[in-house]
């Protein structure tokens, strides 16, 4: 007797646990931003092939993890764009852990939802693979950002910037704000960071081959491996080994935030230049208290804002993925497909004082 | 006396009988099975694009490395030990596989040498649990640590992901317009294998009993030692195996594969209805623990609930199921002792008025 009425108490509690997580998914459902729509989800049986051939556009961002305050930036523009794109629902789903295979389920359960347009920033460029192709054999358009996955089972790519450029722009910015001449020094992440390394080999080309930058000299080079104390100490002991220094490099975010807070308390405030790849939220006041001119960074909504475009011009046909396919990306004006599907967003946007207080991120 | 016995015997051998089939159809497995019945009604009624074939083929490959470790853990938990370590040596496994590969083995050989690994891991851990004395919780603390550990000196920060495309094939395949897996042969190959093992051997009983009491076991003369060791070892076997599977079905061998997957294991597990101080739990329910999480994570991912929400209701389930048989238990048990008092109260009573 005691055994049975355990047995229905546990069916009991299983049953109402399964119905107050359902009911959750009714809540789950209207998070979507699909403004009066019969959105897809409605249909019991729609089927991939339906959606994706009908008027009705669905675009789902799956990004690393989720709770990532850069990802969510990137996902505020993505979202923006998917609704001037004209997609009728958006979603956002991913896991909690950047791990290779965690993103595989939700590819699943989007190929499943028969969504148009898949946009991921792959953990793992070849464990997300199979499941993408079967998302496309389905009928969807895949559109990789921010990280790749294997160029075989995507569409597109849409990358933030050109390595180069974001070089360029650093050095630019050193000149402008130096008078063309001077010792300058880099303070970098650490030693074998790959994007920085990449960076400061264009840097240290375009400073030997560029007659603009003949008067510049690089006298060091400095890492701070993106720990806050240490490079604080790193760009203390530059200025005491380089007296005549006129100008920092700071390829880092990190890297820069730190410098910028040891220059504002020291003697150097307002001689030495700054400059270098930063967060808005973490330089405004450095911007404001004059320790920086300007510095350099993408913005990254306009990443997600691109990719939502991207997606819907796969989904119309106007893009295949083919190198010289254009198309409009909104307010970002036309952009092209380049080599092996890639797409470039644009150069890095430029913060000082005029516009600093229009981002935040 | 024999007449009078043959009659009223008929009824209770009889009820027995029927007892025996209430009792089966009351049980834990069979409690188990009903939910996951009642699940999966509810997720195709209720849940959009849940009733279909392709929710069997994604859904079983989600679960099969979480059922692969399960069936060890079920031994070794029943037994009253514990091994965390098997994601890690799943990890290392992949890990191995992935270096053995590139370095142009065989792939059948690489394989060989993956879940020979996996039973050295079992070795270790079931040494120093058995034979040591330590206990099995601080030991596979230990190698859930080492072993990953282990992984990262084998292959790095690289991935390894060209493997034989039939392979692949084979771990992502199905059983044409049914959906199922190809791999849950092979799988269900293993249940059957570890359920006879557990529910129909002496060796099988033997580990309930140490389950029960160690000292009692060792007392009537099970070598408890051996039994440990032999539980510990398949769960690295299996635990490897299941690290095979992973790299072909995600196609990428990294040293951080399975990471945090021991925790799915044990929770689904003594969802199932394995004790945690061991002496209680059965194959088949383990098998529905791990598929009723897995239904249920499914069904929420395909309404896209946030992870975090399903991450909690896991939690809950959990709880639920380690609280509410005690509930229960203690709940008949204040019944029982208020039916005895109001007895008593009613046999004090005749016997007043009975002496007035």
């Amino acid at each position: 007797m005691s055994s049975t009425s355990r047995g229905r108490l546990s069916l009991k509690v299983g049953a109402i646990l399964f119905a107050a997580s359902l009911a959750l998914t009714a809540c789950g459902a209207t998070v979507n931003d699909s403004p009066a729509s019969p959105d897809t989800s409605a249909g019991t049986d729609a089927s991939p092939t339906e959606n994706a051939g009908g008027g009705d556009l669905s675009i789902t961002f799956i990004p690393k993890q989720l709770n990532n305050p850069y990802t969510d930036v990137v996902l505020g523009g993505g979202k923006k764009g998917a609704e001037e794109a004209g997609f009728t629902t958006s979603n956002v789903v991913g896991p909690l852990d950047a791990s290779a295979s965690s993103q595989v389920s939700f590819i699943n359960a989007e190929t499943q939802a028969g969504t148009s347009v898949i946009v991921i920033a792959a953990n793992d460029p070849d464990a997300v693979c199979a499941a993408l192709k079967e998302a496309r054999a389905g009928g969807a358009k895949i559109v990789a950002f921010d990280s790749d996955a294997n160029p075989d089972c995507r569409d597109v790519f849409v990358s933030q910037v050109v390595a180069k450029d974001v070089a360029t722009i650093q050095l630019e910015m050193i000149s402008e704000q130096i008078g063309g001449k001077g010792d300058i020094a880099i303070l970098s992440a650490t030693a074998n960071a790959t994007n920085q390394n990449e960076w400061i080999k264009f840097m240290e080309e375009e400073l030997a081959s560029n007659p603009d930058y003949k008067d510049i000299k690089l006298v060091s080079k400095v890492y701070g491996d993106d720990d806050d104390t240490k490079s604080f100490q790193e760009a203390q002991g530059l200025m005491q080994a380089n007296p005549n220094l006129k100008g920092i490099i700071s390829p880092t975010t990190v890297g820069i935030a730190a410098t910028a807070r040891y220059l504002s308390t020291s003697e150097y405030k307002g001689k030495v230049a700054l400059t270098g790849l930063g967060l808005p939220n973490e330089m405004r006041s450095f911007v404001k208290d004059g320790t920086v001119k300007e510095f350099a960074l993408w913005d990254p909504a306009q990443l997600g804002y691109v990719s939502a475009y991207a997606g819907k011009a796969l989904a119309d046909g106007t893009i295949t993925g083919k190198s010289g396919d254009k198309f409009t990306a909104g307010d970002m004006g036309e952009r092209e497909v380049g080599e092996n599907g890639i797409i470039i967003v644009g150069p890095p946007v430029r913060f000082n004082a005029d516009n600093i207080d229009k981002y935040d991120f | 006396m024999t007449d009078t016995l043959t009659p009223v015997a008929a009824p209770p051998a009889l009820s027995a009988t029927r007892g025996a089939i209430s009792r089966t159809l009351a049980s834990r497995p069979a409690l188990m099975t009903y939910i996951l019945l009642v699940l999966l009604i509810l997720a195709s009624t209720m849940v959009p694009r849940f009733a279909q074939p392709r929710t069997a083929t994604f859904l079983l490959l989600d679960v099969v490395a979480t059922l692969l470790m399960a069936m060890p853990m079920t031994l070794v938990m029943i037994t009253g030990d514990i091994d965390l370590s098997v994601a890690s040596v799943a990890g290392l496994s992949s890990a191995v596989m992935g270096v053995l590969f590139t370095g142009g083995m065989p792939f059948g050989g690489v394989v060989l040498i993956c879940l020979l690994v996996g039973l050295a891991c079992g070795l270790f851990n079931g040494l120093f649990t058995a034979y040591v004395g330590l206990p099995a919780l601080a030991v596979t603390i230990g190698t859930l640590a080492l072993f990953r550990g282990l992984a990262l000196v084998v292959i790095g920060d690289n991935a390894v992901s060209n493997f034989p495309p039939a392979a692949s094939a084979y771990a992502t395949g199905s059983f044409g317009a049914t959906g199922i897996p190809l791999v849950m042969l092979p799988v269900g190959l293993i249940i059957v294998a570890f359920a006879v093992v557990l529910h129909m051997t002496p060796f099988g009983r033997t580990l309930f009993a140490m389950g029960h009491s160690m000292e009692a076991a060792r007392f009537v003369g099970v070598n408890t030692k051996r039994a440990r060791l032999l539980t510990l070892m398949s769960s690295g076997l299996v635990s490897a195996l299941a690290g095979v599977f992973w790299t072909l079905r995600y196609s990428s061998a990294r040293s951080d594969n399975a990471t945090g997957l021991e925790l799915v294991v044990i929770a689904a597990v003594v969802l199932g209805g394995v004790s945690v101080f061991g002496g209680k739990g059965s194959i088949w329910g383990s098998v529905c623990g791990v598929l009723i999480i897995g239904v249920i994570n499914y069904a929420l991912r395909l309404n896209r609930i946030p992870e975090v929400v399903l991450v909690t209701i896991t939690g809950l389930l959990l709880i639920i199921s380690v609280v509410a048989p005690s509930v229960v238990a203690s709940w008949s048990a204040w019944r029982h002792r208020r039916r005895r008092a109001r007895e008593i109260d009613s046999t004090i009573t005749t016997a007043g008025a009975l002496s007035a």
